[in-house]
């Protein structure tokens, strides 16, 4: 295993975990871009643009890249999240320069109007399908609640108002503003050749103008409060609370991930035992995310409606006890069980470690490795996850309800 | 350019124990993990007609304590051992998967085998373990599109192998203890119980510890199950929803059967990518859908081709016709072009596999349910090698997509498509 990396006169950088004995290679450009970097008329556009890079360029057209992506074997997709924006593709090493040659050209799309017109609708679809589904739409809504007019705020797919109001030249002068190679980076793992790989690279993007970006990094103030939406048509009633926690740039972030693992892990968490082992709860659990500048406890609750008042007191008193009382040693000894084996079962293909490398890269410029990962998951101790604790209590926060309840019963 | 990479030449062993059970280890030095699939002959097609949901009530229970650990020690201990698990329901088996570092492997192993063998069923947690299944049978209610699937595998198959293993609310409502325990004791046996291990392990010492572990368990005769017709559901349920979706089901051929890999080829050329034929002219052609996808499913005797598509209510009967055609076309034949996108997309999925001792598990055990032996990857590989266009389009020739069935949900019923149009 071995960490490379390369910087092109344009700002583009070039990172590689390098390992000779894996069967394939992950390989992807990583954007410093998406939701948060929107404004309220371009609300969506970084994932509508994500689905265009794949509609062809002045080479290509959209049959060619998704002809000639399937012709490589390749394993590939990409995705967009509120500060990122994705595109990676899973092949075996010889297939490394045709697999660079198709990554690089799409990341200079055509943008061009049919193409753009006939995407808007699968979009459409897209929102509508995500609509239809649980939550219905409250994970964008708790995070307004939550956040206010932060950019973290704002919602990765936007609305079908905000998509169709979109023109092509508005997404041209996003792209213009975000793609710029010193705001993404080629991130790889696996079995690569990296020489090669810096060679690849440097032919086809060496010559891309840089220009300056820029991203609004405010600090969050959050707001505590409870909001329950009626949705008469749903069977079970969703409980989603969004809490403050670590941001990535943290070095309390895996104490705040192992605190998350033992209150609300899916399983063996104290979330578990009171609320899914007894079948009070479909499911019940809570997890760490991370962004810059801004951190956050998620939970996820749903159950039948009659019991949804109980069982979130339920969540509502573990979370009082952890944060009053503490965790035990037995605890953390078996979440960190948990957390590693995971890491060690998850670094085995080298697109996971493509993601890890390159999701380390882009939240904080560092390489860490599967070790590296390991030994400060050991690290952690009790006081550790006290200090989280203090500093981001597990009271308050932004709860949003919705399911059959019209309202919510008094307690 | 580096050498081609080929499947690297791993062996399978299997053992047979006395009582009928199997063990199927695939060794590699490559990786520091190991994992195991464990399938026992309970599937939802043993689910008594009035206690739909059985097996898996009885997959919840058998994880509330085994052996010396009661429910939470069971739990606790196999997440200290840092065993990532899961438990699924199938037509004919329930399977326990777990994976971990390779060093735990063994202690892993003797906890499944009190899993198994020696589940305490704790009466008093069998309301807890009604609720946990009633809890999923009321998810399912919220998610349009597994419901669709679920009424479309109804339609397709006969009964009992279109069932969802989730069963009905009434079928777990009405289990006591006593059917927990008769349905244990019926379907939890060796025989017909398939262990498939992959990783870094020996091989002797695996045999041997296993059958410390299960040579002593008692084989007993394996529950008669026959089919019936298929249920009387509607084609369509009116759902309010913002899509509709649409499901398009077709017999099949399965796993065993020698025109398997032509079969599933074919289905390759209609969904496998984003230059199949579905992606192409549903979704990128037209715009009609977001997800739009075919896939066969096979059981060891039957097996069906499963479309489906989500769209939203006023593109909904385009979406079915354009659908329907590409299912017709396909009987027309795949070029040589399709099949050779394909064959690529197949030999990297193989190759990648190797990379996952989790998915080898699964699919080695699942080989022998199937074949009563292990393909290796690499035998694998060589038959796809050598499939042609003309193979594919022979077998299309002769069993071309009919004998269709559908299913709807959403606002509003279509109008269906007719098979000789």
């Amino acid at each position: 295993m071995n960490f490379r990396t390369h910087t092109l006169e344009n700002g583009l950088e070039i990172v590689a975990e390098c390992n000779a004995g894996a069967h394939s290679q992950g390989v992807g450009f990583f954007v410093r871009t998406g939701a948060r970097d929107e404004t309220d008329e371009l609300a969506g556009v970084s994932h509508f643009l994500e689905h265009m890079v794949f509609k062809g360029t002045p080479r290509r057209t959209a049959d060619d890249v998704n002809r000639e992506f399937d012709e490589l074997g390749a394993h590939y997709n990409a995705f967009t999240s509120e500060e990122s924006t994705v595109y990676y593709a899973a092949v075996l090493p010889e297939y490394q320069e045709p697999t660079i040659d198709l990554l690089a050209d799409i990341m200079r799309p055509s943008l061009r109007e049919d193409d753009f017109n006939m995407e808007k609708k699968v979009i459409v679809e897209e929102i509508q399908m995500y609509a239809d589904q649980p939550p219905f739409g409250m994970d964008d809504k708790i995070k307004e609640l939550h956040y206010g007019n932060h950019p973290l705020a704002r919602s990765v797919l936007g609305t079908v108002d905000t998509i169709e109001a979109l023109s092509a030249e508005q997404m041209r002068g996003y792209f213009q503003s975000r793609y710029s190679p010193s705001n993404l980076f080629v991130g790889a793992a696996g079995n690569v050749d990296f020489e090669a790989l810096v060679r690849q690279i440097t032919e086809r993007c060496g010559d891309w103008p840089a220009c300056n970006t820029t991203r609004d990094v405010p600090p969050a103030a959050s707001k505590s409060s409870f909001h329950c939406i009626a949705r008469e048509s749903a069977t079970q009633q969703y409980i989603l609370q969004l809490l403050d926690a670590p941001s990535s740039e943290s070095e309390d972030r895996y104490a705040a991930k192992l605190l998350a693992t033992m209150l609300g892990d899916d399983s063996g968490s104290r979330m578990y035992w009171e609320l899914i082992d007894p079948g009070l709860a479909e499911s019940a659990s809570l997890g760490h995310y991370e962004y810059l500048g801004v951190g956050m406890y998620f939970l996820w609750m749903s159950c039948e409606p009659a019991d949804a008042a109980s069982n979130y007191a339920r969540v509502q008193e573990l979370e009082q006890q952890a944060q009053a009382e503490g965790f035990t040693e037995e605890e953390l000894r078996q979440a960190k069980s948990k957390v590693k084996a995971r890491v060690v079962l998850g670094s085995e293909r080298p697109r996971n470690r493509l993601f890890n490398v390159g999701g380390n890269w882009m939240q904080r410029r560092e390489y860490r490795s599967v070790a590296d990962d390991l030994n400060t998951v050991d690290a952690v101790t009790l006081d550790d996850v006290q200090r989280v604790l203090s500093a981001y209590p597990l009271t308050g926060g932004t709860t949003v309800t919705i399911g059959p309840l019209q309202d919510w019963p008094a307690s | 350019m580096p050498p081609v990479t080929q499947v690297q030449q791993r062996q399978a062993h299997v053992h047979q124990f006395d009582n009928g059970m199997v063990l199927v280890g695939e060794p590699t030095e490559a990786v520091e993990s190991a994992a195991f699939s464990l399938l026992v002959p309970a599937g939802y097609s043993t689910d008594p007609s009035d206690r739909l949901g059985l097996s898996s009530l009885l997959c919840d229970m058998v994880l509330r304590g085994a052996g010396p650990r009661d429910s939470r020690a069971l739990i606790n201990d196999l997440e200290v051992l840092g065993v990532e698990r899961g438990e699924s329901v199938g037509a004919s088996q329930t399977s326990f998967s777990a994976a971990t570092v390779s060093s735990n492997l063994l202690d892993a192993l003797n906890i499944y085998a009190d899993i198994v063998r020696r589940p305490a069923l704790p009466s008093e947690q069998l309301d807890a373990g009604k609720l946990v299944c009633l809890q999923e049978l009321r998810g399912a209610e919220d998610e349009p599109g597994q419901k669709l699937m679920m009424r479309l595998r109804r339609r397709a198959y006969p009964s009992p192998w279109g069932r969802s293993s989730i069963g009905t609310a009434a079928g777990i409502q009405a289990s006591t203890s006593d059917d927990v325990a008769r349905h244990f004791a019926l379907c939890y046996r060796p025989n017909g119980t398939i262990l498939g291990v992959a990783g870094n392990f020996e091989w002797q010492p695996l045999v041997d510890q296993v059958e410390g572990l299960f040579a002593d368990w008692s084989a007993t005769e394996a529950l008669p199950v026959s089919d019936a017709d298929a249920t009387a559901d509607d084609v369509h349920e009116d759902y309010q929803s913002n899509q509709c979706h649409i499901g398009i089901a077709f017999p099949s051929v399965p796993y065993r059967d020698p025109d398997y890999l032509r079969a599933w080829a074919a289905v390759g050329v209609l969904s496998s990518g984003m230059s199949s034929r579905l992606f192409t002219e549903v979704r990128e052609k037209r715009g009609l859908c977001y997800t739009v996808s075919a896939s066969l499913q096979t059981q060891l005797d039957r097996a069906r081709v499963l479309c489906y598509a989500g769209t939203t209510a006023e593109r909904a009967q385009e979406t079915l016709d354009v659908t329907f055609m590409e299912l017709l076309k396909l009987g027309k034949g795949v070029s040589a072009d399709e099949l050779n996108r394909l064959k690529a997309r197949i030999k990297s999925g193989l190759i990648m596999q190797q990379e996952s001792t989790s998915a080898r598990s699964g699919s080695i055990a699942r080989d022998y349910y199937h074949l009563g032996r292990v393909r290796t990857l690499e035998e694998l590989g060589q038959r796809i090698d050598d499939l042609t266009s003309d193979h594919i389009n022979d077998y299309l020739t002769a069993h071309p997509p009919s004998d269709f069935t559908f299913a709807t949900l959403g606002p509003a019923a279509l109008k269906l498509p007719q098979e000789n149009p």
